[in-house]
């Protein structure tokens, strides 16, 4: 019996894992072996050159640049995008006041109406997102500055885009506008799984928002929360980062590289430059940063468990 | 409830269960990161299968180039600005002359995601035009000998006259740019661009003054604009490289030619000319003076296009393709009008007039296409004045093809950009670096180096050094092919 149920299992598992192999593990090893090759890209010959794609890596100040970028994307958005997505979830869920006859906790007034306009944006795909938001920095006419205009502040009309020091930051607020309410959702059912009693007991020892915040609803839903901070950090690192600043951003990636990041230069290095060897390589070192970076917020988020 | 320690589940702390969950939703997330490149890379290393190539018919009179009359012929177009109708309308030709062979035409944007692959596997089509955003960078296709030597179709005769070669029916500079190092011609660009100021005839005539010849006088129209509540200049902040459409002429009027083959050349100190640092200053003075529309910086190509046509700005640089581009927000009476650059003063060392212009639409046979000889016919047929009339009447542009513009209505623009190209006779200057060096002349010095400086950010001095430093970079860089002017 014991035998017939391995076999039973390995039935299961031969066919997701062998489209994984193929469609996941296979294109990354492929990936890792051309990193090491002068591949163009655009015909099929190419030789084996050993570690010069790293080399010149480690010498090229746009990766660095790049590099930067993204680890600032990987640590600022998570950061800003789930302690506001958390704040507006508890809001919603557990911040309202106590009404007579009314459950123990409830949200704020209203709070149905507005889980579902945080969550609009995630509706739109991030192409439009980007595009909406690239009219409104249009330092002539979009909303941005006409708005700044309109409350009396003409003299206060930055370029946004523009300007390297603000692009960047311009950028990532679009990505947290558009991403900030699939995770108010995402913690609203979190939170909605967490008994009821326990912030009862908690409010009978006199406990406020706060208290009842840190102590009850974000230990309840941690695992939640570390998951949606990998899942943000990979966002944040991968396709998302690419599409808002292709689409947004000077040049793309300026102005001055104030706003590359490495999937971008991953792109502009195989599809513009005629160099997928050397894009390979920039896509190692991302795929480096990546597993690193899910890898030290398991370690940083590692916590006793508590079941209810 | 109350809590249970983790110890149990496994001394990571992190349950088993959870912990697959994660590396398997790690695993998807982050594949879109790299997997845009494996998409192509899955065709690399099983390439280099070589199909039979289809025997050469008989060279005739009729069929010069001795196509196959019964091979079929293969021919991808990009679908952009141009439309496919001219392209069309060539192949109805090629059909007609050659019934027995079957034609496969289609046209697409995405050049490059439907006809890499096919390159890594040996098996491109006859004909392609290699343009838009997703153009396969030329530089590495002739590198890695994939692209078909064009010259038979040049010494052929032309479609119209027999006694006439083709490469003499072109127009200046058409040759050449197809030409990488070596005799060889590797591209035919089909469609004639003139780059240069645009205008409205009509705003400048408001202000009562012509256009301006010195770079004194430039300030001065730009001064009364600015009178007026309009900006002397605007251009796509965005993407800054469009500020040479008008500079690099200019720095060739100035310094002479020569100044531009050694910024092509990537010569040391070529940007150290002074004829450099001169034109340099006089765009900055635009900056300095308040001429430029502000918020010009974060403007897009469409964005600044618009809010000159509105009339915010007087002037834009530009391609000839802005009259197809921004046609819904140029209005009627706007009296669309290119100029030349305006230069410094009497002492340059170009008259007024000398212009940038050169071929756009690039077209290529691939080395194994199947019927070479097929696609370079398609090419000669589309090179016919009858073709050539064809396309300037439906998409407002000219061609490769040096005339074919009699007795055909010109919208303004283009008629405007056909007598400047008459008063510039042989003064066409043709700067190659944005075909040859993409990411140094966009990246570097387009948005990092100039972009900079009209933005106020850099001044003329340190953009010429910082300039410099990067073509230098590029000039020592092995992984980028390098070329030199014949």
């Amino acid at each position: 019996m014991r035998h017939g149920k391995y076999r039973f299992v390995v039935g299961f598992l031969t066919l997701p894992l062998g489209l994984y192999a193929l469609f996941v593990v296979w294109p990354f090893l492929q990936s890792i072996y051309y990193s090491f090759t002068d591949w163009t890209g655009l015909s099929p010959e190419f030789k084996m050159v050993g570690l010069d794609n790293y080399r010149r890596m480690l010498d090229d100040g746009i990766f660095w640049k790049s590099l930067r970028h993204s680890l600032l994307f990987a640590v600022v958005l998570p950061l800003v995008t789930i302690s506001l997505a958390l704040f507006l979830a508890f809001m919603i869920n557990a911040g309202g006041r106590r009404r007579r006859g009314g459950p123990a906790v409830s949200g704020v007034r209203g709070s149905s109406f507005y889980k579902i306009v945080y969550f609009f944006p995630q509706v739109l795909s991030i192409a439009i997102v980007s595009l909406l938001f690239a009219f409104a920095y249009n330092p002539d006419s979009g909303a941005v500055n006409s708005i700044l205009r309109a409350v009396g502040l003409g003299g206060v009309q930055p370029l946004w885009l523009g300007d390297p020091d603000l692009a960047l930051w311009a950028v990532m607020a679009v990505l947290v506008w558009s991403t900030v309410g699939f995770f108010v959702v995402l913690f609203s059912a979190g939170m909605a799984s967490i008994p009821a009693d326990l912030y009862e007991a908690a409010l009978l020892d006199g406990a406020g928002r706060a208290t009842t915040f840190f102590r009850i609803t974000l230990p309840l839903l941690w695992d939640t929360v570390q998951s949606g901070w990998v899942y943000m950090g990979i966002l944040a690192l991968g396709a998302e980062s690419f599409a808002v600043v292709q689409i947004m951003t000077t040049g793309p990636g300026g102005p001055d590289y104030s706003t590359t990041v490495l999937v971008l230069y991953v792109y502009q290095k195989a599809f513009r430059d005629g160099q997928a060897a050397y894009a390979t390589t920039i896509g190692v070192a991302l795929l480096v940063v990546t597993l690193a970076f899910a890898a030290a917020v398991m370690r940083l988020g590692r916590r006793e468990r508590l079941e209810y | 409830m109350g809590s249970t320690s983790a110890e149990n589940e496994g001394a990571a702390g992190v349950g088993r269960r959870a912990l697959i969950k994660r590396s398997a939703a790690l695993g998807l997330v982050s594949l879109p990161a790299i997997g845009a490149l494996t998409a192509v890379s899955g065709c690399a290393s099983s390439g280099g299968g070589d199909q039979a190539k289809a025997k050469a018919g008989k060279k005739t009179q009729k069929n010069p180039l001795g196509v196959n009359t019964s091979a079929p012929l293969e021919f991808v177009l990009f679908d952009g600005g141009f439309g496919k109708e001219y392209a069309e309308d060539a192949v109805k030709i090629y059909r007609k002359n050659f019934p027995g062979a079957k034609v496969k035409f289609s046209a697409t944007q995405k050049i490059q995601s439907t006809l890499q692959p096919r390159f890594n596997q040996g098996n491109p089509p006859d004909l392609i035009d290699n343009s838009g955003a997703e153009q396969m960078d030329m530089g590495v296709l002739v590198g890695k000998n994939q692209l078909t030597d064009l010259t038979a179709l040049l010494d052929a005769p032309s479609y119209d006259d027999p006694k006439k070669k083709v490469r003499d029916t072109l127009r200046p500079g058409i040759v050449e740019m197809g030409q990488f190092d070596g005799k060889q011609v590797w591209i035919l660009y089909y469609a004639y661009t003139v780059y240069g100021v645009w205008y409205s005839q009509k705003a400048l005539d408001a202000l009562d003054e012509k256009y301006p010849e010195t770079w004194d006088e430039m300030l001065r129209v730009c001064q009364k604009a600015k009178k007026k509540g309009m900006a002397g200049w605007t251009y796509a902040g965005k993407y800054p490289y469009y500020i040479p459409f008008s500079l690099y002429p200019m720095i060739a009027k100035v310094g002479g030619r020569e100044v531009l083959d050694a910024i092509d050349n990537l010569e040391p100190n070529a940007w150290k000319h002074p004829a450099v640092k001169t034109c340099f200053e006089a765009y900055y003075e635009l900056y300095r003076k308040g001429y430029v529309l502000r918020g010009t910086p974060g403007l897009d190509h469409i964005q600044s296009q618009t809010a000159w046509a509105q009339g915010k700005a007087l002037f834009i640089p530009n391609g000839s393709w802005v009259e197809n581009e921004s046609a819904s927000v140029i209005p009627k009476d706007f009296q669309l009008t290119v100029s030349a650059p305006t230069g410094i003063d009497a002492s340059d060392k170009m008259p007024f007039g000398t212009i940038w212009a050169s071929g756009g639409e690039p077209f290529i046979v691939p080395a194994r296409a199947k019927n070479p000889e097929g696609g370079m016919e398609q090419l000669r047929i589309m090179l016919s004045e009858a073709s050539s009339k064809n396309f300037t009447t439906k998409v407002k542009s000219l061609t490769a093809y040096n005339g074919g513009t009699t007795g055909i209505t010109l919208t303004p623009g283009l008629k405007s950009g056909v007598a400047a190209l008459e008063k510039a006779g042989d003064n066409v200057v043709n700067p190659r670096i944005q075909d040859w060096y993409v990411q140094l002349e966009k990246e570097k010095i387009g948005v990092a180096g100039l972009g900079e400086m009209m933005a106020g950010r850099l001044t003329p001095a340190e953009a010429v050094k910082k300039i410099q430093a990067y073509a230098d970079e590029t000039a020592k860089d092995s992984s980028v092919k390098h070329y030199k002017h014949q």
